[in-house]
């Protein structure tokens, strides 16, 4: 019985497909038995059943769908950069069928009528899970604690004041004590402000060349050794966001060994830009942390790999066509990730040989969730039909004006990069089918 | 037609022989200046905006001298003083003034890139007079030819640059064309105000003052800006005077030859000493009388204009 992509049956069967989950690529042909949005049966070999529609995967890779631990979307309050339902099908277009959504909205939210504001919001645009995480202070002050026992009630899935770095140290110990207590993760955008001041770029021969100013490693280093250290102390799991520095990651690792619960994420521009890309001053290439050098790209790379950074993630950061036409100086942090994660990673790492797909996906879906506790990011018989088809090989060139994501702000726009997701499901149901022919 | 592009972003992307072409035609326009009509009618009918979105006196005086004694027209825009916000509307401030058809931007901006990215994004001619603390192409020009009036070729001469080479595009903008001459850079200042990665850029470090200036055939002194203090970059003037001021005591290591430059304006008795600004070593009043006829010669190149036609001596004979 052929497939009818426009009317996705209850039951159907994925074969010819390449299983790729837990940690590892099967070499072998196999299958995927969908009923009703969950995974009937999963395995090699070619089944047969009758009457069930199967759907020809041509060879492609199956895998759980990818989960994004680091999104913003923006919505409420800035929805000219993106929307929930506009940052869910770009999640879609990329293969996740998971995000967790960063809470610097406008207002923030840093209270429980926010988080299922945007529950709901996900709700309707159905495309994508959206795991929001709560502000740890009132208004991203830096001063005092949410409710956060009413914000996990809501939903919220981890805390964290990313965008701005918690600068007061009790207020840290605080959130993680209570954070811990609760059992979700409180996450660290890792930043000494008193030494990143009004810095845009790495501090470094570029940032020297181009008359920019600067921001040091050690603005990084110095919170993710605080903040580890006070993980250390509270006993509860910190979460390290943008891990951007060699520093960074050899903390980490120790604190890791010494048995201090803390997980780390490292995003696709990390692992394969560096600073000189800012050469023409283009805002495309400011972020924050920003691009570092050759040196940091090797260890977060090798942090990946061993798994002391635990996942990918985006930090999808939408701003507006005019935003990035500001000055580097003035123009806003972050880039749009979520639709060139997988290419990047796979052209960076698994096309260098530095990483195998089989452990490149692994950190995209299973070890992201773990750092959120999330019941997601596996494919098991039983468990919820999230999944993704791709092609490692296709190679393909960026261009803004084909992303899906309501801004176009990405770093790579021009770049040939191999691997392409062709579908997305999200519990058995289509999300994103890519049109174009290889 | 010459071998320019419209624009003069910086000293980094300009040749040897194309430094070198602009101080010739800069020599023949500064010859001009002792006549008693110092206005050629090269640029008659041409329009020239100059937009500064920082405040700028002497930088600013300089160029209408130049645009006015080459006979263009010229518009003033201060939008330092306007309502307009930092860089909120570059494009539509540029694009607005390209819709009245001018030949010509003259721009300072206080962000690095700001001047290349309005010579991509129009099709007139852009000189970039300041861009944050990246590049100031003219005064690197200016300082170039006032020291090859002293010393002839620069070919192995010994510049030191004094000063917050962090924040200074008078800095970066030496470094490039100095270097290109042959020239040796040293820089030197207090250790806040160095920034790491200068060596790349072709200019040794050396933090004592004494040491930078033993050797030296010229200084290049710039001026410290009291909101560093702030900052937290260096301690204040007194401790800066104590440590790295440029005074007769100073001077009296140096070689007889040294002589000593400022971009202005100074802090006096702050980077330099009344006496050492004011006396027979200083050649900071050249500097400013060049800057003109340096303007002249890039206003007058980036329109196309050839440097034969103007007498210059063409810069073949002069051997690396």
């Amino acid at each position: 019985m052929d497939f009818n992509w426009n009317r996705i049956p209850a039951e159907y069967l994925v074969t010819n497909i390449k299983l790729c989950r837990g940690g590892k690529l099967s070499r072998r042909n196999g299958f995927l038995h969908i009923q009703k949005g969950r995974v009937e049966g999963i395995g090699v070999g070619t089944p047969s059943r009758e009457g069930v529609p199967v759907l020809d995967g041509g060879g492609l890779v199956c895998a759980p769908g990818f989960v994004d631990v680091h999104v913003h979307f923006r919505e409420p309050g800035q929805e000219e950069k993106e929307t929930i339902a506009t940052g869910s099908l770009a999640a879609a277009a990329g293969g996740f069928t998971s995000v967790v959504t960063m809470p610097n909205t406008s207002p923030p939210v840093d209270s429980a009528p926010m988080v299922r504001y945007q529950l709901d919001r996900a709700a309707e645009a159905n495309l994508c899970r959206v795991f929001p995480t709560g502000a740890i202070s009132l208004g991203l002050e830096g001063k005092a604690l949410t409710e956060f026992g009413d914000l996990i009630r809501a939903g919220a899935v981890g805390f964290t004041d990313d965008g701005r770095p918690v600068m007061h140290g009790k207020l840290m110990q605080f959130a993680l004590k209570y954070a811990g207590q609760l059992g979700v993760p409180v996450t660290s955008h890792a930043e000494d402000c008193t030494l990143s001041g009004n810095g845009v770029m790495h501090a470094g021969y570029w940032s020297t060349k181009l008359g920019l100013s600067s921001i040091p490693r050690v603005a990084e280093d110095s919170m993710v050794y605080r903040d580890c250290e006070l993980a250390r102390a509270t006993r509860a799991h910190l979460h390290v966001a943008h891990v951007s520095t060699k520093g960074a990651v050899d903390i980490i690792r120790r604190a890791k060994e010494d048995g201090v619960h803390v997980t780390g994420e490292v995003t696709p521009h990390h692992l394969s830009l560096d600073h000189s890309n800012c050469h023409e001053f283009s805002p495309h290439f400011k972020m924050n942390p920003p691009l570092r050098e050759e040196t940091d790209i090797e260890a977060v790379t090798q942090g990946l790999i061993d798994g002391v950074l635990d996942c990918v993630a985006t930090d999808h950061a939408p701003h507006t066509g005019m935003e990035k036409e500001l000055m580097f100086d003035q123009a806003p942090f972050g880039v749009v990730g979520l639709e060139t994660s997988l290419a990047v990673c796979n052209t960076f790492l698994v096309k260098e040989d530095k990483l195998d797909l089989g452990t490149l996906i692994a950190r995209m879906t299973e070890n992201a969730a773990d750092c959120y506790n999330l019941p997601v990011g596996r494919l098991e018989e039983g468990g919820e039909a999230d999944f993704v088809l791709f092609d490692p090989d296709q190679e393909w060139v960026v261009a803004r004006e084909e992303l899906v994501s309501k801004s176009k702000n990405t770093p790579y726009a021009g770049s040939k990069l191999a691997g392409r997701v062709k579908a997305t499901f999200l519990r058995g149901r289509l999300t994103w089918r890519d049109e174009r022919e290889t | 037609m010459n071998e320019f592009s419209k624009d003069l972003i910086g000293l980094e992307h300009l040749s040897r022989e194309q430094i070198l072409t602009i101080l010739h035609t800069a020599d023949a326009f500064r010859a001009v200046f002792d006549r008693p009509i110092r206005k050629v009618p090269i640029m008659r009918g041409k329009t020239v905006v100059n937009l500064f979105f920082e405040p700028s006196t002497r930088t600013r005086i300089s160029f209408e001298l130049a645009e006015k004694r080459l006979s263009a027209d010229i518009v003033n825009f201060d939008a330092g003083s306007s309502s307009l916000k930092k860089g909120e509307t570059l494009r539509d401030t540029a694009e607005n003034i390209q819709a009245m058809k001018v030949d010509m931007i003259v721009m300072r901006h206080s962000s690095p890139g700001a001047a290349a990215y309005l010579g991509r994004i129009l099709k007139a001619s852009v000189i970039n007079a300041g861009d944050g603390p990246h590049e100031h192409p003219t005064q690197g020009l200016l300082d170039i030819m006032t020291m090859r009036q002293r010393l002839g070729n620069l070919e192995g001469k010994k510049v030191t640059i004094i000063g917050d080479i962090s924040h200074s595009r008078v800095a970066r903008s030496n470094i490039y064309g100095l270097t290109k001459l042959g020239a040796e850079v040293t820089v030197c200042g207090p250790p806040t105000m160095v920034p790491g990665g200068i060596a790349k850029l072709g200019a040794k470090t050396e933090l004592d003052l004494h040491k930078a200036v033993a050797d030296a055939d010229v200084l290049n002194i710039l001026r410290i800006q009291l909101e560093r203090q702030s900052q937290m970059v260096f301690p204040g003037n007194r401790e800066y005077h104590l440590m790295y001021g440029v005074t007769s005591e100073v001077l009296r290591r140096t070689k007889d030859s040294c002589f000593v430059m400022h971009p202005g304006p100074m802090n006096r008795d702050v980077e330099i000493s009344s006496d050492v600004a004011d006396g027979p070593r200083s050649v900071i009043l050249e500097q400013v009388t060049n800057g003109v006829a340096v303007r002249m010669a890039v206003i007058y190149l980036l329109s196309g204009g050839d440097p034969g036609s103007l007498g210059a001596t063409p810069h073949g004979g002069e051997g690396r």
